[in-house]
């Protein structure tokens, strides 16, 4: 059994969360997505770690309305977001989702939100630091797993590091891909590509992606975005790899490492 | 004495001088049409980012071979620029290798520098013009690089190639002369690389000889003049923008988009009908995001003038590498040749823009290519100076949805539902936690 307290219960309880766990909204509804926030929790679980998420309270970033170029809306979910963080006095956020990752982060400040703001492979690395988190590889031993950058972590914000500590962790090889931490492929679903079709061309993006991740031969591709681990999802299921190769988040290998 | 060649020389230099004024003008004029943006503020930074991406080419080196061969013309241009100080001081004052005297034997060894750079700068024209039109290298082959862009990247290796031959020559010819008129011809320098031409010129008499290197030494330097007065209708400019493109640059993370305050003032006061809005003395925007040169910033209108159509962007874009129309590059130069017609209509109206027809926005470049994004920022970490393509397409969206609502369908769909739901689907917002307890 899960436990998940949200902040308003933690208020009313008269307590407080160190870190909120932005969810996203991927996290929230998307069947997939839902499995690596439930993996990521069962690791804030075991952990003790003290979080809180915002539940009903938490609203979409506005990141895809501002890449689709719609600046208006971005700013009033923004505001709106701000204004019950901040009611709630919150300083610290972790989200396994990098895209609110880097809009918290970079884009809210402007706008009033002043948050320390880090990614769930970030926690789950200095977790593992603080000893609170032991990583034991046998289940992974020998596997061969290679590590998509997302975007939005990797070149946006300069974290290529932390997934890459843990996953080494795990006794696996980690094997990269020809594309990779500031030179990474995109995915394809960026910039609002995720709601909707891609422009006439020869190729889908995340085809392209899956042909260069086939090529090192991997038993696993290890995501750290709920978008990449679709696209990738989708791209391995086109070229009927489904059987050889599974994609997983990094919060899913890990917890898949401690029996969780 | 005779000083018709000193009195040809200043004129020379003063009108080749007096032409890239204008063009640099008129490039600076133009540039600030765009909006202005703070790109002041941590000099510091900017002092070291332009020290190490365009002085030291950090960026270049990403590709080994071509960041090989580039810092070789690069460092070459740059010596090499040293010897012409002296040529246009032999010009003005009519003498023969003035330095020499000056720098002794030091002499010698800049001489026999400066060919060998001037060989290799050969050697690596010769290497980049092969990948140009023989290995026919992809990015150079695209779609935006058909007709002039070719032909302008072709000519600008072709005149480094006629220079440094007319360089040589010239030397060749000095040396020789310096054994056989040695009452005009100081002894000077060393040349290990032309005394392999010197066989060329063998047999002929001194006047030839005489004619040859006074001919040989005008058409390098005219030839450099011309150079000089081409950058500006070229993407060679480059190599003087790189700098203030580099110092200029975004500093932030790159995934920190702008944000925009007047709309924030317009939000502010929609969820708050007491928020005054700050007095200040700017004033509201006339439209939201970009549809022509006007509605970008200064400094994305640099990048446009810097740009030097290497096509590194364009070779890592997903959407250029999937078989969609968008090209970062094209960005860039569809933003300069507008800015260059809006230029245009300036310099026949004396400043005045009439207005034309066209715009930036579907007259060069179409949705299609703005839509096809993924804001990966690929191209932005590609570019060896630092030009920031997606900040133009994001600006140019921007306008698109804010002003005119033509988003793709599917776009309306995922806005609509973060509206009324707050998120890009269709889920109700009390459904947030439903996970914890599936």
């Amino acid at each position: 059994m899960l436990n998940v307290p949200t902040l308003a219960q933690l208020q009313a309880e008269g307590k407080k969360a160190e870190i909120v766990f932005w969810v996203g909204c991927a996290g929230s509804f998307d069947d997939r997505a839902k499995k690596i926030t439930k993996a990521f929790v069962k690791l804030l679980n075991k952990t003790e770690t003290s979080f809180a998420v915002l539940g009903t309270e938490e609203s979409c970033t506005g990141d895809p309305a501002k890449r689709a170029g719609n600046e208006f809306l971005f700013q009033m979910q923004a505001l709106q977001n701000i204004a019950t963080l901040n009611a709630y006095e919150v300083t610290k956020i972790v989200t396994t989702c990098p895209h609110c990752f880097n809009t918290l982060k970079n884009e809210y400040p402007e706008l009033g939100g002043n948050f320390e703001v880090i990614h769930h492979t970030q926690l789950l690395k200095q977790l593992l630091k603080e000893e609170k988190l032991s990583i034991q590889g046998g289940k992974f031993k020998g596997k061969r797993i290679t590590y998509h950058d997302p975007c939005y972590l990797g070149r946006a914000n300069q974290v290529y590091e932390a997934p890459r500590d843990l996953i080494q962790k795990l006794d696996a090889e980690l094997v990269e891909m020809k594309s990779c931490r500031s030179k990474g492929l995109c995915c394809g679903a960026g910039g609002a590509q995720m709601f909707k079709d891609a422009e006439a061309g020869v190729k889908e993006v995340n085809i392209e992606r899956t042909e260069q991740l086939l090529e090192v031969q991997p038993d696993i591709v290890a995501a750290a975005c709920p978008f990449c681990n679709t696209m990738m999802t989708d791209g391995i299921k086109n070229k009927e790899q489904e059987g050889n190769i599974q994609v997983m988040d990094i919060a899913e290998l890990i917890a898949n490492a401690n029996d969780l | 004495m005779n000083y018709i060649p000193n009195i040809i020389f200043l004129t020379v230099l003063l009108l080749s001088i007096g032409v890239f004024t204008r063009n640099i003008k008129r490039i600076i004029r133009n540039i600030s049409l765009g909006k202005s943006i703070d790109r002041k503020d941590q000099s510091g930074l900017r002092w070291k980012n332009m020290f190490r991406v365009a002085l030291g080419q950090s960026k270049m080196v990403s590709r080994p071979i071509a960041g090989f061969l580039h810092v070789v013309v690069y460092v070459g241009f740059v010596l090499i620029n040293i010897e012409l100080l002296e040529i246009i001081l032999d010009g003005l004052t009519g003498a023969h290798r003035i330095f020499a005297p000056i720098l002794g034997s030091f002499y010698d060894v800049l001489t026999a520098i400066f060919e060998v750079l001037a060989l290799l700068v050969l050697i690596a024209v010769i290497f980049f013009w092969s990948r140009r039109n023989i290995s026919k290298i992809k990015r150079f082959w695209m779609a935006e690089m058909k007709g002039w862009p070719k032909l302008d990247a072709d000519i600008i290796l072709y005149f480094e190639v006629v220079l440094m031959v007319l360089f040589l020559s010239m030397n060749a010819t000095d040396s020789i002369l310096q054994e056989l008129n040695p009452h005009d011809y100081i002894k000077a320098g060393s040349f290990p690389v032309s005394t392999f031409m010197v066989p060329l010129f063998d047999g002929f008499s001194v006047e030839t000889l005489h004619i040859m290197e006074r001919s040989f030494w005008w058409l390098h330097i005219i030839g450099i003049f011309i150079f000089l007065n081409y950058l500006y209708y070229s993407k060679h400019l480059h190599i003087l923008l790189a700098f203030p493109n580099t110092y200029f640059a975004n500093l932030n993370s790159k995934g920190k988009f702008p944000v925009d305050s007047n709309i924030k003032n317009e939000v502010q006061l929609m969820m708050d009908p007491n928020f005054a809005i700050p007095d200040t003395n700017e004033a509201p925007p006339e439209k939201f995001g970009a549809s022509d040169v006007f509605d970008l910033n200064w400094v994305q209108l640099m990048n446009a003038y810097s740009c030097t159509e290497c096509g590194r962007c364009s070779s890592v874009c997903p959407a250029n590498l999937t078989g969609k129309k968008l090209s970062p590059r094209k960005i860039m130069m569809d933003t300069r040749d507008r800015l260059e017609e809006v230029g245009k209509s300036l310099n026949i109206n004396k400043g005045v823009f009439e207005k034309d027809s066209k715009q930036l926005l579907n007259d060069y470049i179409t949705p299609e290519e703005l839509w096809a994004c993924t804001s990966c920022n690929a191209c932005v970490d590609a570019c060896p100076i630092e030009i920031d393509p997606l900040s133009i397409i994001m600006d140019m969206r921007q306008y698109l949805v804010m002003e005119q609502s033509a988003a793709p369908q599917e776009l309306n769909a995922m806005m609509g539902n973060i509206e009324n739901n707050g998120a890009p689907w269709p889920f109700s917002n009390q459904d947030r936690l439903q996970w914890a307890n599936e």
